[in-house]
């Protein structure tokens, strides 16, 4: 599959973009880091990476992108930090998300970095589990009916989609196993 | 489930990147920094200005200040200990900081020996002045390295000169064979394995961030420019007039690093940064960047 003439944009505010937009490049994929309103209308896609959400909330609306990526309706990926953004609510008052996902997040849920890990994400389609890295990772919470559940961690929820947006609790952008982001470009943007 | 490994101490600086990392002593000052969008904290009893205007010995933070502002703010919390001070690590670990910095800020424990990081579940930061430095650091288990600068100082020359020369000793690795990378390894004495990973990759194993002497919007930017990935900043933010305007700036600034006219907007209104001393004028044995080697 010919990959060159989309463009996924990388929410590239603070936090894990550059190690998206090398995991992207790597798939052979047209990237973009986003940092302006409108930026986002060429891509075909979207990432919201990890990093730190109090600071990429804050951003979003200093920079007046919060609209543009509630109004965004093509396919979009929130990686931790990213898919508390795109979350229906946080339990922490600090962060105002952008209610794109009907789950609940439970931020740093795991506790401090002492408690981060990296362990096997079962997968709904592929066999062969996933060895994913969690940062002080949140938790996802209450699913709505339309969310499919695409990973767990121990029976707890860490992959998600709903409709065109994926949620990962991990970082698939930390590790050299491309199959989250192929799952991305081939199921969600180009299917 | 694998806890504490390299990796995983790696990931959390990944996820700071991009970002400005601010020295506070108070949970006010703490709420004041994620308020503005610090990505950490980094808890000390006195800032480095202070350190250094008041003298004495300086020590890891007390564990009550610590945990006060654990519970003020969620961002990740990172505090101090003494170069080679590795019970005050351990009690830092138990304390669950995010991160530990083991500082040239403090008076040195051990002028000899750095503390042994990979016994630790906990990542750690250090500083250097050159790319032997960072890799020496790397080699006891640093996740991230930052540039000593001149803590306290808010001068921005020192972090300027340690930026440039990591950059330029990294291109050098780049440039040489293999048979010459062993005679680089003993010059710069720095382990041979890295000296060849970075010979080969042109660039760190861990994240590059920059300290020391950080002030304004246009320092922060400046480092972002010459290569740094996230900035510190210490005395910089609660020494200046403006405290919470100056850090909000400062995290624009870092953001938008290579936008002139977005740097030009957040700069505009700040009131008087930190006076600032001229390095020349801080005696040779009161220079922290020469703690530690």
């Amino acid at each position: 599959m010919n990959f060159k003439s989309t463009t996924i944009g990388v929410l590239g505010l603070q936090g894990a973009f550059a190690r998206h937009i090398a995991m992207l490049d790597k798939l052979g994929v047209q990237t973009m880091q986003i940092r302006y309103p409108n930026e986002i209308d060429n891509c075909d896609g979207l990432i919201l990476p990890g990093g730190e959400s109090t600071t990429i909330s804050k951003l979003l609306d200093e920079m007046k992108l919060r609209e543009c990526i509630q109004k965004y309706n093509r396919p979009m990926f929130g990686t931790c930090a990213g898919a508390i953004l795109l979350s229906r609510n946080s339990d922490d008052p600090r962060i105002q998300t952008l209610n794109r996902v009907p789950i609940n997040t439970q931020r740093n849920a795991y506790g401090r970095q002492v408690e981060s890990f990296i362990a096997s994400v079962d997968l709904s389609f592929d066999k062969k589990p996933f060895n994913a890295v969690f940062i002080r990772a949140p938790k996802l919470r209450q699913p709505g009916k339309e969310v499919k559940v695409l990973g767990t961690i121990n029976g707890e929820i860490a992959f998600v989609q709903y409709k065109n947006i994926l949620l990962s609790t991990f970082h698939p952008e930390l590790t050299d196993d491309p199959r989250i982001h192929s799952y991305f470009i081939k199921q969600l943007i180009r299917k | 489930m694998d806890k504490g490994s390299f990796e995983v101490k790696v990931g959390l600086a990944e996820m700071l990147k991009g970002g400005v990392i601010m020295d506070v002593t108070t949970p006010e000052q703490a709420k004041i920094a994620e308020d503005a969008g610090a990505v950490a904290v980094m808890a000390l009893e006195r800032i480095p200005a202070d350190i250094r205007e008041h003298g004495g010995i300086a020590r890891m933070s007390g564990p009550n200040v610590i945990k006060a502002i654990q519970s003020t703010v969620s961002i990740p919390v990172m505090a101090k200990c003494r170069i080679g001070h590795f019970v005050e690590a351990q009690i830092l670990e138990a304390l669950k900081v995010d991160f530990i910095d083991e500082s040239e800020v403090l008076t040195p424990a051990d002028e000899e020996n750095h503390i042994w990081k990979h016994d630790f579940k906990v990542p750690f930061v250090c500083g250097c002045r050159d790319l032997g430095e960072a890799l020496r650091r790397i080699g006891e288990g640093a996740a991230l390295i930052r540039t000593k600068g001149e803590a306290g100082s808010g001068n921005i020359v020192e972090a300027v000169r340690h930026m440039r020369r990591v950059q330029k000793d990294i291109h050098r690795l780049t440039t040489l064979r293999d048979d010459e990378l062993m005679a680089a390894a003993k010059e710069m004495g720095a382990p041979f394995e890295i000296v060849r990973q970075v010979a080969k990759t042109g660039k760190l194993p861990v994240p590059n961030f920059a300290a020391g002497g950080v002030a304004t919007p246009a320092d922060a930017a400046l480092m972002m420019q010459l290569g740094a990935e996230t900035v510190f900043v210490g005395s910089g933010i609660f020494k200046s007039e403006d405290p919470a305007d100056r850090a909000k700036a400062i995290v624009l600034a870092t953001t938008y690093y290579n936008d002139p006219e977005k740097l030009a907007e957040v700069s505009m209104g700040l009131k008087d940064a930190m006076k600032g001393l001229d390095i020349a004028s801080i005696p040779e044995e009161e220079r922290l960047a020469k703690r530690g080697w």
